[in-house]
């Protein structure tokens, strides 16, 4: 299980390496997306699956998603089809893939090796949730103010504004 | 007792925050700058989780939890100001040229 773990880590910080030095910046979105399941990978180990599957959700999914986004609504200066051979390339891909392929077959290792034993101990999400709206309840509260000031900020920044070329 | 000490994960965090922390020192385009500030940030959320593993409390996962919310805002704030610089006539999204805004 800490073999599992330390290639988890490996990966991570490999990802991240390779996240700071690529040109193109979809293939460093690419190799984020990796490093952040890895990371995902050795929360589960530490015994937080709940922090775990929110670190999937929200940054390999909904925070990436925003980055791809962006990178699509930037990038309008070349013809389309010079820009997909470009990105479709295996050359692109093929390092992403295998460290994602690395990560997928440790998770059914795990699954078929760890099933019954497990990890020893976990934080669970009733915990958290418990610990959340108990004694944190003031911070969460916060972090909507946080959250609703993001939502105006971007709204207002993105704004179209009139007289601009 | 889990699988990683608390050495061990201090170390790979430290690892991830200086590659973070190169990447916002080394890059100069403004996309790479925000995904090593999320690089950073993870890095700092892993210390919270570990040390709440360790301590057996659940308050580091609640303290992940603030800082998933703080890179949600971070990074949408931070790629609606890169759209705006585009939507200006920019160029390029070198952070180096951000002093030359006008109005």
């Amino acid at each position: 299980m800490h073999i599992l773990a330390l290639t988890s880590a490996c990966i991570s910080i490999l990802g991240a390496f390779m996240v700071i030095t690529r040109r193109v910046a979809v293939h460093a979105v690419l190799y984020l997306v990796v490093t952040l399941l890895a990371l995902a990978c050795v929360l589960a180990l530490l015994g937080a699956p709940f922090a775990a599957a929110l670190e999937v959700i929200i940054y390999a999914g909904a925070i990436m998603v925003l980055f791809v986004f962006v990178i699509m609504m930037l990038n309008l200066g070349k013809p389309d089809r010079d820009r997909e051979t470009e990105w479709l390339r295996p050359r692109a891909w093929v390092g992403p893939a295998a460290l994602a392929s690395i990560l997928g077959m440790e998770l059914l290792f795990g699954l078929r090796t760890l099933s019954g034993t497990g990890i020893t101990f976990q934080i669970t999400p009733r915990e958290v949730g418990l610990s959340l709206f108990g004694p944190y309840v003031l911070m969460v509260e916060l972090a909507s103010f946080l959250l609703l000031t993001g939502l105006v900020t971007a709204f207002h920044i993105g704004r179209h504004w009139p007289g601009e070329h | 007792m889990t699988v990683f000490s608390l050495n061990e994960t201090l170390l790979l965090a430290v690892l991830l925050f200086v590659v973070g922390l190169a990447g916002i020192l080394v890059r100069r385009n403004l996309l790479f700058m925000l995904m090593s500030l999320d690089i950073m940030l993870n890095a700092a959320a892993l210390v919270f989780v570990a040390a709440g593993a360790k301590w057996h409390d659940a308050s580091g996962q609640v303290m992940f939890l603030m800082i998933l919310a703080l890179a949600a805002v971070e990074t949408a704030v931070g790629l609606a100001v890169i759209l705006r610089l585009h939507a200006s006539g920019r160029p390029t999204l070198d952070a180096d040229s951000g002093n030359l805004l006008r109005g």
